[in-house]
């Protein structure tokens, strides 16, 4: 049995949101904001916002996308900013660009939707984390798969999804210690490709203890 | 008609497990760790009836045992300052203002003579809406942590009341609103606390099929053809008659019938004549049953949310929008104007349907009622998005996390 050098210690995360002076009334608006509002609020609306509507697999990616579609009815912008991939990204200065340039691209096309009121306005939000050991470390894999096994949504969504932009890496915590101090790193690579858009947190969370289960019967 | 058990011991946290997860549970007890013993004190205007005291008689006992040390005091007042603050609250939903000049005056002498009263020293005060927010004149300089907690729509409030209450709300260390939407711009930090259901509460929790069958038997309601609802007063902002033209519109594809229960009707002479109304457009169509329910109706209301194919919130103006939690907690697909909270709820295709007319209403629940598997999909992801925003459990978890952010001098 391996033991790691360095324990794997599991972490909770807990989010508060505060609400930004900072609301949207149409796609001109949307531009605008995307440009001067605050990284934590780009992280709340696209990272954040994918950790608590999880439990929706098909066509969900992002509150930007969310609103074109529903408040302001663009469906195709709407599919364009729901398909950029936070796992992509490892800086939200980055992201913050890219859905920039779609909505800067979509305006310049059709400057009269753009000025067109949303049914709703979008109200641009932060995240705050408040992170808290759980007082649970595995030094092997036995151990590791019993922490993973007790995580709940949250403490998952931070050490896989919220983990790349703390880590600057386009890996996530647990695939990071697993080839690091496990030497695992075929097991890492497989947990890191699943797909966080198609599964629900309880359906990766059940797939990646499969992969683990997988590796220690081998 | 089978009797449903009345739920009468206190809940402990661990009744939540089922409901939550292990994972969640063992979590809120990790957060609150590091606040053994710190000390909050919540203060509202009332201990029974409404929806703040209903919250708190859940809440202060779950933080309690979190092992947090939490006081709940309730301001007193007479009948001329609850007049005075009863004109607030209309006012600041946007209402006229009528109340002599010396209203502000008597409202602070109540207010002062709380101050005198109350103990106002922990490291944490909540104050609870607007009857009470002058008691930040005893912050002093004592250290602790400030925060006021507004329940209730501020989006477009009289200007008058909003400029007496604003420069107290300003001295608060952050303030907590139910929805972007309804906050002001203040120069304070503001917090986003979902208003929340109890999911063992009797209007919510698991009910026999026995005594929902009997629920439906008793109001004449035919099991085996499709039930539209909507749960609530009879006021026109609810806009009960443009849901009977939307169920009129359906009927035409769909043999169904609308459940229409509330109350407000006997107390209210407004609810008396928007029933009036309402019973005028449904022409007596005797699938079109409108209930005026008294207040203790907990259980029926969660049968009949239970029956139901597919619930209705037509609101033209709504604040939060608890019934439709208390819809999308039961599973059931959810057609709702976009107003208000709803969209936060709904999420539009996802976790319901959102419309804008009495035609886009009746489409979508003939939508649904043709696409029964999308309809089951949105009840369960409905019932998810409650299960993770709305439950007494996660505003257990941002109290939690709130004290956190401010104990770690973060706050500012």
């Amino acid at each position: 049995m391996r033991v790691a050098e360095q324990p794997f210690q599991f972490v909770t995360a807990s989010y508060l949101t505060r609400i930004g002076n900072q609301k949207t009334h149409n796609l001109t608006d949307l531009g605008r904001g995307l440009e001067e509002s605050s990284e934590a609020s780009i992280f709340y609306h696209t990272f954040q916002s994918l950790g608590r509507h999880h439990f929706l697999t098909e066509g969900f990616s992002n509150d930007f996308a969310q609103w074109v579609l529903a408040a302001c009815n663009r469906p195709g912008l709407a599919e364009q900013l729901a398909s950029l991939d936070i796992r992509d990204y490892i800086a939200v200065g980055d992201l913050r660009r890219d859905l920039q340039n779609i909505v800067a691209a979509y305006c310049d096309a059709h400057p009269e939707e753009a000025r067109q009121a949303a049914f709703e306005d979008f109200f641009f939000c932060e995240a705050i984390e408040v992170s808290v050991p759980l007082g649970i470390e595995a030094w092997t894999l036995e151990e590791f798969r019993r922490g993973l096994e007790m995580l709940s949504h949250a403490s998952f969504h931070f050490h896989f999804i919220s983990s790349r932009l703390r880590l600057q890496l386009h890996t996530n915590d647990f695939s990071l210690w697993l080839a690091g101090n496990l030497g695992l790193e075929s097991l890492a690579k497989r947990l890191d490709r699943i797909d966080i858009y198609t599964n629900t947190i309880e359906g990766a969370q059940a797939k990646m203890l499969a992969l683990v289960d997988k590796e220690l019967a081998s | 008609m089978t009797a449903a058990p009345r739920v009468t011991r206190l809940l402990r946290l661990d009744d939540y497990i089922p409901v939550l997860g292990a994972a969640e549970v063992s979590e809120l007890r990790a957060l609150a760790g590091r606040l053994q013993g710190r000390t909050v004190e919540m203060v509202n205007s009332t201990s029974v009836g409404g929806g703040v005291a209903e919250i708190l008689s859940r809440l202060v006992p779950l933080l309690e045992e979190l092992g947090v040390a939490v006081r709940w005091d309730v301001i007193t007042g007479g009948n001329d300052f609850f007049e005075i603050t009863k004109a607030f609250h209309n006012a600041l939903h946007g209402g006229p203002y009528d109340m002599p000049p010396q209203s502000f005056e008597i409202f602070l002498a109540y207010n002062e003579q709380n101050r005198a009263r109350l103990q106002l020293e922990a490291e944490f005060t909540v104050i609870h809406d607007p009857q009470p927010v002058a008691l930040i004149n005893a912050r002093g300089n004592h250290a602790g942590n400030w925060i006021w907690r507004c329940h209730i729509d501020l989006s477009r409030p009289n200007t008058t009341v909003w400029g007496f209450l604003e420069p107290y709300v300003q001295r608060y260390d952050g303030a907590i609103f139910s929805s972007p939407e309804f906050s002001r711009q203040l120069s304070i930090p503001q917090y986003l606390f979902y208003p929340c259901i109890d999911p063992l509460s009797e209007k919510n929790r698991e009910l026999e099929p026995e005594y929902i069958a009997g629920i439906l038997e008793g109001f004449g309601i035919d099991p085996k053809r499709p039930v539209l609802t909507q749960i609530s007063r009879f006021d026109r902002l609810k806009d009960p008659v443009g849901v009977v033209r939307a169920y009129q519109i359906v009927k035409r594809y769909f043999d169904c019938q609308l459940v229409l229960a509330g109350g407000g009707a006997a107390d209210d002479p407004e609810g008396g004549r928007v029933l009036e109304e309402v019973r005028q457009a449904a022409q007596d169509d005797s699938d079109v049953h409108v209930l005026d329910l008294p207040p203790w109706s907990a259980l029926e209301i969660n049968a009949l949310q239970r029956a139901s194919t597919i619930v209705i919130q037509k609101s033209l103006r709504e604040g939060f929008g608890l019934t439709v939690t208390e819809a999308l907690w039961k599973k059931r697909p959810v057609v709702a104007s976009a107003v208000g909270g709803i969209p936060t709820q709904v999420i539009h295709k996802h976790t319901g349907m959102l419309s804008h007319s009495v035609e886009g209403c009746a489409y979508q629940i003939r939508f649904l009622l043709s696409n029964p598997a999308i309809a089951e999909r949105l009840g369960e992801q409905g019932h998810q998005h409650v299960r993770e925003h709305f439950l007494i459990t996660s505003s257990a978890r941002r109290y939690l996390t709130l004290f956190l952010h401010l104990l770690d001098g973060r706050g500012a």
